[in-house]
């Protein structure tokens, strides 16, 4: 597969029971290593092209992760990450949750588990990195018809 | 005459791989005070209790936290076994101990590379997760699972681990040892290190007993004290000494914290050599009718579990009490007069779990 770009990712933990979020640092640790295809985890959401969310959403994360979102420049690529932030898996009965990320923000990529494995989830990077070069293509294309 | 400033901290930092919320009171560079705001993280899984029956909860309680998320299950197992007087298997008792003692050593292991990341010392960040790497395949062969395992039920255990595999342990202990043994240099001698961690956020002895610091926390404030003394599961039959320090700052902190992986990794080659054969789960009969509290030393110090039932297949109310919450105050302390820019590193030294503290 032909990847184009190094693109960063963010990560941020909706209301996860931290297990997916240590899988997701394992990923960019020696074994894993996702900084082979060129992803490197940022803290800025200005610099981010992949925003990972572990999680689901809850009333007081909601506008987090919202506002998270908004910072991130065009285009960018939504993964959510473990059962929880795909549909509010194993909480979804809690009162406080609201549901998986799609609630609030267009998913683009599943990753299922519980914990998600670094395998599952280095393969739902690789796909949002693909998606990525799509989103790209497709916003270069908007802006030459607007230029017309 | 300074101005004073509030700067936000949280809850998306990138020092924070979980999401809290500070609000810091500045003179210029100094924290005069610190206001944390939690919730993010809240599920409200504790109310879960009422829709599940309390078998079937084993695997709600394991996810309140997935770095101790062994301990948590097998707490949750105790109170239950508590309340309805069902004493578990020898066997059972070591093999709790043993994964108790595995969850800690990958838990300061991982907490070790986020205060190698708190003060920018990357390649250590990496080495501290590449050693835990080998206890998360230790836990994989024997679990099936990396950080969620479901090996506990009440009554005793799912799983048994053989012998062989036991013994197959021993070798990989002794490698982890050696590697952890090769980066103790970085985080205790190193002088940048050193410039970093020591009289950084102090927290007295007096202070400590006073504001109910609880764990590594304490312990590092020269309090010699762990819940594993009293002697559950098979501790009772393992020889080991709390692990203290009297400095009481960030470096005594580091210091205990990779004491007491050794010493984690010396109760495992105890309870290994001592495990006894036998039956790995007692039979369960009739429904939990009364009340318990179970105490145990997590990773990050003493968590208390409290379980009520009525008779009935639901429990009537489930209660955590974690490390974290009870080391907040403590943390509140130590950030007063600290610098901003010690503020992550500091916030790291009490090993913050937010998932466990909201549920």
């Amino acid at each position: 597969m032909k990847v184009s770009k190094s693109p960063w990712m963010l990560h941020y933990d909706g209301s996860s029971c931290n297990g997916c979020d240590i899988e997701v640092l394992a990923c960019t640790m020696p074994r894993y290593d996702v900084e082979r295809f060129g992803v490197i985890n940022t803290g800025n959401p200005k610099h981010a092209d992949i925003l990972l969310i572990t999680g689901g959403i809850n009333a007081q994360n909601k506008p987090v992760v919202e506002q998270i979102y908004s910072q991130m420049p065009q285009p960018k690529v939504v993964v959510a990450v473990g059962i929880c932030a795909c549909n509010g898996g194993v909480f979804k009965d809690c009162y406080n949750i609201l549901g998986g990320v799609d609630t609030v923000l267009p998913v683009d990529i599943y990753v299922p588990g519980c914990a998600a494995k670094p395998e599952a989830i280095i393969d739902g990077v690789i796909q949002a990195v693909a998606l990525l070069d799509e989103k790209r293509k497709s916003v270069r294309e908007d802006k030459k018809e607007a230029g017309q | 005459m300074s101005t004073r400033s509030i700067v936000p901290f949280g809850p998306q930092h990138p020092v924070l791989p979980e999401p809290i919320h500070l609000d810091l009171v500045l003179e210029d560079e100094k924290v005069v005070e610190a206001v944390p705001s939690i919730g993010f993280v809240h599920r409200g899984l504790e109310q879960l209790v009422e829709k599940r029956d309390f078998q079937t909860y084993v695997y709600v309680a394991e996810r309140i936290c997935g770095i101790c998320s062994f301990m948590h299950g097998m707490s949750y197992c105790e109170a239950v076994e508590k309340i309805m007087n069902i004493e578990i298997p020898a066997r059972a008792k070591y093999l709790r101990t043993i994964w108790c003692e595995m969850s800690r050593i990958h838990s300061h292991l991982l907490w070790l590379g986020l205060l190698a990341d708190a003060f920018g010392f990357e390649s250590l960040f990496m080495q501290s997760w590449r050693i835990r790497e080998t206890i998360l395949d230790m836990f994989e062969e024997s679990t099936g699972g990396r950080v969620i395992f479901s090996v506990n039920k009440i009554g005793g255990q799912r799983r048994d681990m053989e012998n062989s595999m036991l013994r197959g342990f021993l070798p990989k202990l002794e490698q982890v040892e050696a590697e952890l043994e090769a980066i103790t240099g970085a985080f205790l001698s190193d002088r940048a290190v050193n410039t970093r961690l020591r009289d950084v956020g102090i927290l007295t002895k007096e202070q400590a007993h006073d504001l109910g610091a609880v764990g590594p926390f304490m312990r590092a404030s020269g309090i010699e004290f762990d819940m594993r003394l009293q002697g559950y599961d098979a501790y009772k039959d393992l020889y080991f000494r709390p692990v203290t320090s009297t400095e009481c700052d960030s470096y005594a902190r580091c210091k205990v914290r990779i004491g007491e992986i050794f010493q984690s990794i010396n109760l495992i080659r105890q309870a290994i050599d001592k495990i006894p054969e036998g039956e790995i789960a007692a039979p369960v009969k009739g429904l939990p009718n009364g009340e318990a509290f179970v105490r145990v030393e997590q990773p990050r110090g003493e968590a208390l579990y409290y379980v009520c039932g009525d008779g009935k297949k639901f429990l009537e109310r489930f209660r955590v009490r974690t490390p974290t919450f009870a080391n907040l105050p403590g943390l509140l302390q130590t950030l007063k007069g600290c610098q901003l820019a010690d503020v992550p590193i500091l916030i790291l030294t009490i090993d913050p779990c937010i998932s466990c503290t909201e549920r």
